[in-house]
This record gives structure tokens, C-alpha cells and sequence, in this order.
């Protein structure tokens, strides 16, 4: 007990200066020569196995006694998730992927004890069909630019030792010793920073308003509630990377004259929630949160708080309102949070993307950050790139890229020779982008002028074989179940779309119905109370705009250009092609397949659902689907 | 006839139930806004919300009972009936539901006459869906108890799940 | 000095009051001055002649709740170069505020809303009104029968005028419901009878029961049958 207090007080910084004298010292102290072993250990290589990896790295290193030469790091997602489960071998930056468990002593053996390189496990560019064998050359990472994501791939988040030798906590120091808040907000208003939570408001006006609110107590929430389905560069930062995030907090705080932080992480972030806290934990014992904080006698604390399961909570006066106990309500902001937030205090609420810009902003200066970016939309985003495209993963690109360049130079384009249709961005809130605007710059303003909008950072990315009018529905579903339920156009506009949306898709569909449609548009946007109502049309119209004619293909013809709709579709057996190996028929949930071994099957279409299945088994393209 | 003078085995356990509530509830001091964290940790340990337990929290913290069920019922984190013995969630997220996440879903209707939110007649399995669970690269996603099952079709789904009894 | 409307025809010549925090605003382009700390629909229903706008959510004795959304109004705070909506129940007065409550779109909007509240609620006689009242005919979409549209009076007077908070708004979207504890069919020993939640109800979607308890809306089924509902919910797994 006395040896822990004792580290304790040893490891606890008392001024800037001494952070410095720590970092020297934890920098002197480690070898770059050693060679490091750094594994993904976010949450999506781990669905995949991560966890056997690390397992199967530390007892090979035991058993070959190799703990002086060999160091093993669990880091967080690298986004490369397509590829995982990721090794990367430092300092040559080996890079391997797709690595399981049964590997590891022949990586061992090879890669780390002689340096030949194992070429199974490499990366195979399609385009060249070359064999890649550093990380740096991986053409996913070379065409990212990955000022803040980076770090996830050399930090062990659960250490907030390798946080501190990378310049972490720097920014913070420079803050206290020598800024004062105005200063501080002047420089965050002149990167011209933008919330990348969603509204993209520019973050440092909502500084400047939470710092002219006059009032004893503010607070300064994190928004880790990332909801948009398909969504979780969030959640991979918040896990890989914490200290980042809570370090912007600080220096808000600070500038702001707030004591007192949330973070509110959604429930399902398990990972998340145990590295933030981990985080926390160690920050207090380095004296980098807390009471003193490097002896500049200002005070700050954090809690974490768990969300409870509601989208609808990503609103920050929802969130708040789930912190004081209460259900996720949201309330008509014509009050602004930043007077009138959490307990009717000042509250500083931004993303988790927001906070981790700030501490680059204030070692690198807004003029270098500025100088990333459009002229409407500052510096770096991170984007989850996900659905048909072959190279899904999180990457981190300037803003001013065009789609085009992120879908097919960095996503590698549509997988199984399938052709782009449009990509969805801005979740729940956002809009699908036809092919026409593919060179469209991601940018706040031009994305919301299609008709869509930047959002969180989902990019979801779809085929030729997706019908846009089950993406309509399917996104008016899920507002339909997370609508808070308080507002007459929400409650009941959602679930009249959904209704008319549900009918089109079964056929049932009426030429009013588009008309309809766009009248519940109106009122939700004008009406709604909260954003998500007033933006839950979005994707219904957006589809509208740009795939009106797939709308009138199933109100009027009843059918499902892209094939999707079950009951616009229809399967049958090509007798031609169907060689009769039973799979279709073992595999049909309903008997509606009958035949014999080697004779061609058959379809009975009075028994089929309409499931798939046999569409999805079948090797000789014998089902057909129209 | 009070059981628990009978059995001391069912009496033991109705004591050591009301010992972990109330241990639950000190841990958040009478703190009212904490509302939300004392649910989770009691639905984390009873695998739902129990009547009297709700009624013990509207008390202690100050409650009306009104608004903690209010609170109950909002949040699907919490479930008012006793859940299955084992949680199959199915990540019905856009990259997902691309995938084909929706056939899974089918898929337990069919095998087991559930649909998301419901528990079988055995209390065998629950089955949630879920708006993303953030490995989009892996879709469609299943998590079993905790444990994350990749690049799911309705075949693996069976298989995994005849392993659950 | 100002020239105000205190009817929809007579003008007076104000001047500002001492001590008084008063602001001046134009409603429908009459200009009137009331006292500040109150919202845009507290101001006009004082005033007479001056704008007419519905609002089912609002009860002069309990907070505004801006759930119905049918004092949405059209304002503007930069002399009328851009307007946004918002609800007149909830949105403070403010100096050189620009209102309009009765433009094309506002128009369509209530309309739209009337036509969800009345596809939801049709047997209800006050939306039955104001749907005649703002020209909707027969919505287009599935006939619900519900009584309650959720505006939370009853919720709001128990909480806020007696203290009590007996009943709650539980579930969330289009589940949503007013209720008691666990949906008890009895209402706690919370409620004290005292018939506020009836009283404030704009649809008469709550009476008081024979025993001098409310009858929430769920509950508006005869006694016999829960029984039987209970019967069958007991035997069936869940």
C-alpha cells in the first residue's frame, strides 16, 4: 500500500516542466531498436479474432524467453478493418494481415528472429497485383492523411506512458503555462474548425458563447453516443486513442472556466467505456486531470456515463437531459446549450472527432491547420467506409477530396465487378449521392447542397444490386423506432412514411404516394422539434431526387429494378444450368425446391418466401432472380 | 405460508438479492441524475428491471415511481421481463442490412417464433437487434453472450446457435 | 413613442413605461410592445386582434411543453431578411422581433399536422374542429382510434400543480402513452383524486371513474374484457 502511494506521488507531474523532464525520461528509457509487435486490438479486428492473436504473440514470446528483445503491443483499430486481424512489426513497419493465431510462431521464428518476410500474409494491391510489404506503402494508408488516426496504430491505448512520449499532453501544457482563454478561442475560431459530430458548427463561435455566459458552474460534455448505423470512427477513437480526446477537453475546460466533464458513451461501446475510464484513471495519477493540474491550480474532472440505448440521445439536449436522469428528451434550443445546458448551466457539448483536433491545433497553430481543407470546411475528417466497396475501414482524409478519389483510389472500388450506385452519407440524416456527383469535394457545404450531409463521418457505399427505395425505408425504420415520440410531426409523419414506404416496396404502392411523401417532408423540416424529425426526410427525398424512376417502377409496375423487394421478386431454376446437387434444396427454409441428384431442381412458387437463400448457395448461377 | 421460514435455501437467496440491491443502490449515494447508471448495473445483474426493485430505487433516491418507469421504458437498454438465458443481438446496421443482415432476423422468426425484443417460450434466447455495433467491415455482424460472430448467413447463425443450449 | 394596435383596428400612442423591460415587436406587421420575460403566444392571446394561434399542448396554469407543434410561427430577428420556424409557445419576445402566424407555409404545416392528429385521433371532436376550422378533409392515411394525442397536460398539471406525479408518458415514438406505474389498472395510492389531469385534457381522452380515480386512455376498455386479457397473458409464454 505505502510502494502504490509512494509511485504514485512519484508519478504524479507537478508542472509543465516537469511533464517535460517525464517525457525525456520515458523516451531515454525505451530502445527504438527493440523490435515491437504492435497488434489491432479495436473492436472490429477483435470480431475477428484479434484477441487469440494477442494471446498467441505473448505466449510464443514467453516461451522463447524473448521478453527483453520482443515488446507486444495491443493498440487500437488501425482501420484497415477489411484486413484484419493486423500486425505491424516496428520499426521495419512490417505489415501483415489477415493473421491467425496459427501463424504467430512462424512470425516468431522468420519475420522477428531472422527478418525474412512471410508472403502469404502480405498485402496484395489488386490493381498491380504486387505484393506490399511495408505499412507505409499500403495504398489504403498512403492516400489517407492521417493526422489524428494515426496514432492508433503506435499507441497502446491502456498506457498512458506511450501517449506521453509521442508529445502527448503538450498542448495542454503550452495552454496553461502561457495562454489565456480569450487567446486560446481566438485560435481555435482561426482554424476555422467545424463540430464533426453533425452540425458542423463552427466550434470556436460555441467556445466564445460558453465563455461570454456568465455563470459559477460550466460543463464541458464529450458526444461519444455515435448512433449513425454504420458509423464508428468514434467508437475506434475513443478506444485506440483516449487521452486525445480527453486532453481537448481539458484545454475547453480550461478555456471556458469549466470544472466539471462528461463523457457520455452509448451502451453498446463496452471497449470504449473501459479505455476511457483507464484513461481517466491514469490521468489522474500523472496529475494531468483532476485537482492542480500541473500546478497551474486549475481544477477539472471527468466522469463517464453510459448511454441507455436511444439515438435520439446523440441530441445534445437530449443528452444532457439523459445526464440529469431523465428520459431523452429533446427540448427547442432557442436558448442555446452553451447558456442554458445541463442543470441550466453553460454547457460545452462536441464531438469526439472536435476534441481530438484541438490538441493538434494548439501544438501545430491554426495557420498550419487552415492550410488543410477547403475554404468552408478546415482540416482532416475521419469517415467509416463501409458497405460494397472492397477496402471497408476508417480513414482519415482532408476535407476537399473528392468522392470519387475516396471510393475508388483509397476504398479500392466495388467488390465482385459490381457497379457503383450511390453512396449515402450524413446516416439517418443524410442523403444518397448519385454516380453523377462523384467528383462532388467532401466538404460541409457542397454535401448539403446535394442534398445530403457530412454528419458523423458514415460513408456507406452501394452496388448496382441496391434498391434505393429499401434504403429509404430501411433508414425511416430506424427513425421510426428511435423518434423520442414528444412531437406530433415526428411521432406521427415517421410512421405514416414508414407505412407508405413499407406499401411501395410490397407492391401496393399509389401514384399519390410520392405527393404524400413530400407533403410529410414539409412538415417534418418545418415542424419537427428537434433534428432529428426535421432531417428524417432526408433520405426519402434525396432518393426521390436522384432515383425518382425506381419509386414509379414499383408503384407502377410493380416491380424491383435492382431486385431486392421481396415480394417484386421472383426466383426460378434455370433447367439449363441447374446440375441437381441438392444444395438449393437442403438449403430452402420452406421445401419450395424439389429434385433429384443430377436432375435438374424445381421451384414451387407457391411455397417460396423469397428468402435468398438458394440465390446465395447456388455455384452454377442456376437461380435466377427477377 | 412464508416459504423462506421453510427453505432456508430460497430464504438465503431472497436475502442475498435484497443485500446486492441495496449494495447497488448505496454505490450511487443518493445521487437522483445517476438514475441511468443505477438501471444498467441492477439490469446488468438481474438480467432485467425487477417491480420491486424499481419500487425500492423510487424510494430511496426520491423518485416518483411515475418517472422511473418513464425511464424504464424509454431506454431499450432495459427490459422489463425476465430476458433469455442467452442474448442473440443482431447488428442490423446500414452495412449490415446491406449485407443481408434482415434474413437473420428472418431467420430466428422462423427457427424460433421470435422477433427482436422477444424471448422464447423456454427462455432459451433472446433476440435484440441492434443499430450498428461498429464492425462494418465484418457484416453481417451477430454477437452471441458477448461473443462477436463475423460474416453471419443463416446456415452459421444454426450452427452457432445449436451450441447454446 | 410608438404607434401600437390594441385591437385589430384601434392605434394608441405608447410610450415606454419606467422600470418597465419592455420590448417591441411586430406581429402580422401590427406593431405591439409588451413586457419582456414571456413568449410570443403569451403576448398575442393577450392582446386582442392581434394573430390567432392554435396551440392543443398549452395550458395557461402549467409550463409550456411545445410537443403539438401548432403554434409554429414563422420569425425573424434580422429585420426580416431571414425567417425560420419556431413554436410561438416556447420562443421568448424579443426587441424588433418579425412574426408572421399566418403565411402559405405555416398554413400547409398546420394543415399537415391537423391531418396526422386527425388520421390518429378521428372520433375526437376538438380535432374534428380544427380540422374544419383549417380546411382538412379526409386524411390520407390509416384510420387510427385513438382519444389521446400526447400533448402531456395531464402529466404536467399532476407533476407541476399537484406535485404528485402520478402518471407518466412511457415508451418511446409512436408507443408512446400516457400511464400508471407498470400500467397498473389502478391508479398508486400518488394519486390523489383530485381530477386535474381530466379537467386539462384538450380531448377528453381522460374521465374520472367511479371511484374517483382518472381512467387513463389505455384503459378505456370494459372491465370484463381485461380480465379476460389478463387471463390470456398469464397462460401464454411471453
Amino acid at each position: 500500500m505505502v510502494e502504490q502511494v509512494r509511485r504514485l506521488l512519484e508519478k504524479r507531474v507537478e508542472s509543465a516542466a516537469g511533464l517535460e523532464s517525464l517525457r525525456q525520461s520515458i523516451v531515454d528509457k525505451r530502445d527504438t531498436s527493440r523490435t515491437c509487435i504492435s497488434v489491432c486490438g479495436g473492436t472490429g479486428c477483435r470480431a475477428s479474432g484479434a484477441e487469440a492473436v494477442v494471446e498467441a504473440f505473448l505466449d510464443e514470446i514467453e516461451r522463447r524467453e524473448l521478453q527483453v528483445q520482443v515488446e507486444m503491443k495491443e493498440t487500437g483499430c488501425h482501420g484497415f478493418c477489411e484486413r484484419g486481424p493486423l500486425v505491424v512489426i516496428r520499426p521495419k513497419q512490417i505489415f501483415y494481415q489477415r493473421v491467425k493465431p496459427e501463424d504467430i510462431p512462424e512470425i516468431i521464428a522468420e519475420t522477428v528472429l531472422k527478418g525474412n518476410i512471410i508472403e502469404r500474409l502480405l498485402y496484395v494491391d489488386p490493381a498491380t497485383k504486387e505484393k506490399i510489404i511495408y505499412e507505409p506503402d499500403v495504398p489504403f494508408y498512403k492516400r489517407q492523411t492521417r493526422t489524428i488516426f494515426g496514432a492508433n496504430g503506435t499507441i497502446d491505448p491502456k498506457n498512458i506512458e506511450d501517449y506521453i512520449a509521442s508529445g502527448g499532453y503538450s498542448a495542454l501544457s503550452r495552454v496553461l503555462t502561457g495562454m489565456k482563454p480569450q487567446q486560446i478561442i481566438d485560435e481555435i475560431k482561426k482554424s476555422g474548425l467545424r463540430g464533426r459530430g453533425g452540425g458542423g458548427f463552427p466550434t470556436g463561435k460555441k467556445w466564445q458563447s460558453c465563455l461570454d455566459a456568465k455563470a459559477d458552474i460550466k460543463y464541458v460534455i464529450c458526444n461519444a453516443d455515435e448512433g449513425d448505423p454504420g458509423a464508428y470512427q468514434d467508437r475506434s477513437l475513443l478506444e485506440g486513442n483516449p487521452h486525445s480526446v480527453l486532453e481537448g477537453m481539458i484545454i475547453g475546460a480550461y478555456a471556458i472556466g469549466s470544472r466539471r466533464g462528461y463523457i457520455y458513451v452509448r451502451n453498446e461501446y463496452p471497449l470504449a467505456v473501459r479505455h476511457a475510464r483507464i484513461a481517466i484513471e491514469q490521468a489522474m495519477d500523472y496529475g494531468l486531470l483532476g485537482e492542480n493540474i500541473l500546478g497551474s491550480g486549475f481544477d477539472f474532472n471527468v466522469t463517464i456515463n453510459k448511454g441507455g440505448g436511444a439515438f435520439v440521445c446523440g441530441e445534445s439536449s437530449a443528452l444532457m437531459a439523459s445526464l440529469e436522469g431523465k428520459i431523452g428528451e429533446p427540448r427547442a434550443k432557442y436558448v442555446h446549450m452553451s447558456e442554458k445546458g445541463l442543470w441550466n448551466s453553460p454547457s460545452l457539448l462536441n464531438n469526439v472527432k472536435t476534441w481530438a483536433n484541438v490538441p493538434l491545433i494548439i501544438n501545430k497553430g491554426a495557420d498550419w491547420y487552415s492550410r488543410i481543407g477547403t475554404a468552408g470546411s478546415k482540416g482532416t475528417m475521419i469517415f467509416s467506409l463501409v458497405g460494397n466497396i472492397n477496402n471497408t475501414g476508417l480513414v482519415e482524409v482532408p476535407m476537399g477530396i473528392t468522392l470519387r478519389e475516396m471510393i475508388f483510389d483509397i476504398g479500392g472500388g466495388i467488390p465482385n465487378g459490381k457497379k457503383f450506385k450511390a453512396v449515402q452519407t450524413g446516416g439517418p440524416s443524410g442523403g444518397c449521392i448519385p454516380e453523377k456527383f462523384l467528383d462532388t469535394p467532401v466538404d460541409f457545404d457542397e454535401l448539403t447542397k446535394l442534398g445530403s450531409m457530412m454528419g458523423s463521418g458514415g460513408m456507406i457505399v452501394m452496388d448496382e444490386n441496391t434498391c434505393m427505395v429499401d434504403v429509404a425505408r430501411y433508414f425511416v425504420e430506424f427513425l421510426k423506432g428511435e423518434s423520442c415520440g414528444k412531437c406530433t410531426p415526428c411521432r406521427e409523419g415517421i410512421n405514416r412514411m414508414s407505412e407508405i414506404l413499407t406499401n411501395i416496396t410490397q407492391g401496393k404502392g399509389k401514384p399519390e404516394d410520392l405527393d404524400t411523401l413530400e407533403d410529410l417532408a414539409g412538415v417534418l423540416s418545418t415542424g419537427a422539434l428537434c433534428a432529428l424529425g426535421q432531417t428524417a426526410a432526408n433520405p426519402v427525398m434525396s432518393t426521390l431526387r436522384y432515383f425518382r424512376d425506381e419509386y414509379i417502377a414499383h408503384i407502377e409496375q410493380k416491380k424491383c429494378p435492382a431486385g431486392v423487394c421481396r415480394e417484386l421478386i421472383k426466383y426460378s431454376i434455370d433447367p439449363e444450368k441447374c446440375v441437381g446437387c441438392l444444395r438449393c434444396l437442403r438449403g430452402c427454409p420452406t421445401g419450395a425446391i424439389s429434385g433429384e441428384k443430377r436432375e435438374p431442381h424445381t421451384l414451387n412458387q407457391g411455397l417460396c418466401i423469397r428468402c435468398g437463400a438458394c440465390y446465395d448457395v447456388c455455384k452454377f448461377d442456376a437461380v435466377i432472380r427477377q | 405460508m412464508d416459504l423462506t421460514l421453510d427453505f432456508p435455501r430460497v430464504k438465503a437467496i431472497v436475502e442475498s438479492y435484497t443485500e446486492k440491491v441495496d449494495s447497488l443502490i448505496d454505490s450511487y449515494a443518493d445521487n437522483k441524475e445517476q438514475l441511468i447508471s443505477l438501471l444498467q448495473d441492477i439490469q446488468a445483474e438481474f438480467n432485467y428491471l425487477p417491480q420491486d426493485v424499481l419500487v425500492k430505487i423510487s424510494q430511496r433516491l426520491d423518485i416518483p415511481l411515475s418517472q422511473v418507469f418513464s425511464v424504464a421504458t424509454f431506454f431499450r437498454a432495459f427490459s422489463l421481463k425476465p430476458r433469455g438465458r442467452h442474448v442473440v443481438t443482431v447488428c442490423l446496421g446500414t452495412a449490415c442490412h446491406v449485407k443481408g443482415g434482415r434474413r437473420l432476423v428472418d431467420k430466428m422468426e422462423r427457427d424460433y417464433g421470435i422477433k427482436p425484443g422477444q424471448t422464447t417460450g423456454d427462455m432459451r434466447f433472446t433476440l435484440e437487434a441492434v443499430n450498428c455495433l461498429g464492425c462494418c467491415a465484418l457484416g453481417p455482424v451477430v454477437v452471441v453472450d458477448g461473443k462477436y460472430e463475423s460474416q453471419m448467413t443463416p446456415d452459421k447463425l444454426d450452427r452457432v446457435l445449436r451450441g447454446y443450449k | 413613442m410608438a404607434k401600437v394596435w390594441i385591437d385589430g383596428e384601434t392605434t394608441i400612442e405608447v410610450r415606454d413605461a419606467d422600470g418597465v423591460n419592455s420590448v417591441y415587436l411586430t406581429v402580422d406587421d401590427k406593431g405591439i410592445i409588451v413586457s419582456a420575460g414571456q413568449t410570443i403566444l403569451q403576448a398575442v392571446q393577450r392582446i386582442n386582434g392581434i394573430g390567432n394561434i392554435p396551440a392543443l399542448c398549452n395550458h395557461p396554469a402549467v409550463k409550456p411543453y411545445g410537443a403539438c407543434r401548432l403554434c409554429t410561427v414563422e420569425v425573424s430577428e434580422d429585420g426580416g431578411d431571414k425567417f425560420k420556424f419556431v413554436a410561438a409557445c416556447l420562443y421568448p419576445v424579443k426587441d424588433g422581433l418579425i412574426v408572421r402566424t399566418n403565411t402559405e407555409k405555416i398554413k400547409k404545416l398546420r394543415k399537415g399536422i391537423i391531418e396526422l392528429m386527425l388520421a390518429r385521433c378521428p372520433n375526437v371532436k376538438r380535432i374534428q374542429e380544427l380540422a374544419e376550422e383549417y380546411g382538412v378533409e379526409k386524411p390520407r392515411f390509416v384510420l387510427g382510434d385513438q382519444d389521446c394525442i400526447l400533448c402531456g397536460l395531464c402529466v404536467r398539471a399532476c407533476q407541476e400543480i399537484i406535485g404528485k406525479s402520478a402518471i407518466s408518458l412511457v415508451n418511446r415514438g409512436i408507443y408512446r402513452e400516457v400511464a400508471a406505474p407498470f400500467y397498473a389498472y389502478e391508479l398508486t395510492e400518488e394519486c390523489i383524486g383530485c381530477g386535474d389531469c381530466a379537467f386539462v385534457c384538450p380531448t377528453g381522452a381522460i374521465e374520472m371513474g367511479p371511484d374517483g380515480k382518472p381512467i387513463l386512455p389505455r384503459v378505456k376498455i370494459p372491465f370484463a374484457e381485461i380480465e379476460a386479457m389478463m387471463k390470456k397473458e398469464a397462460a401464454t409464454p411471453s
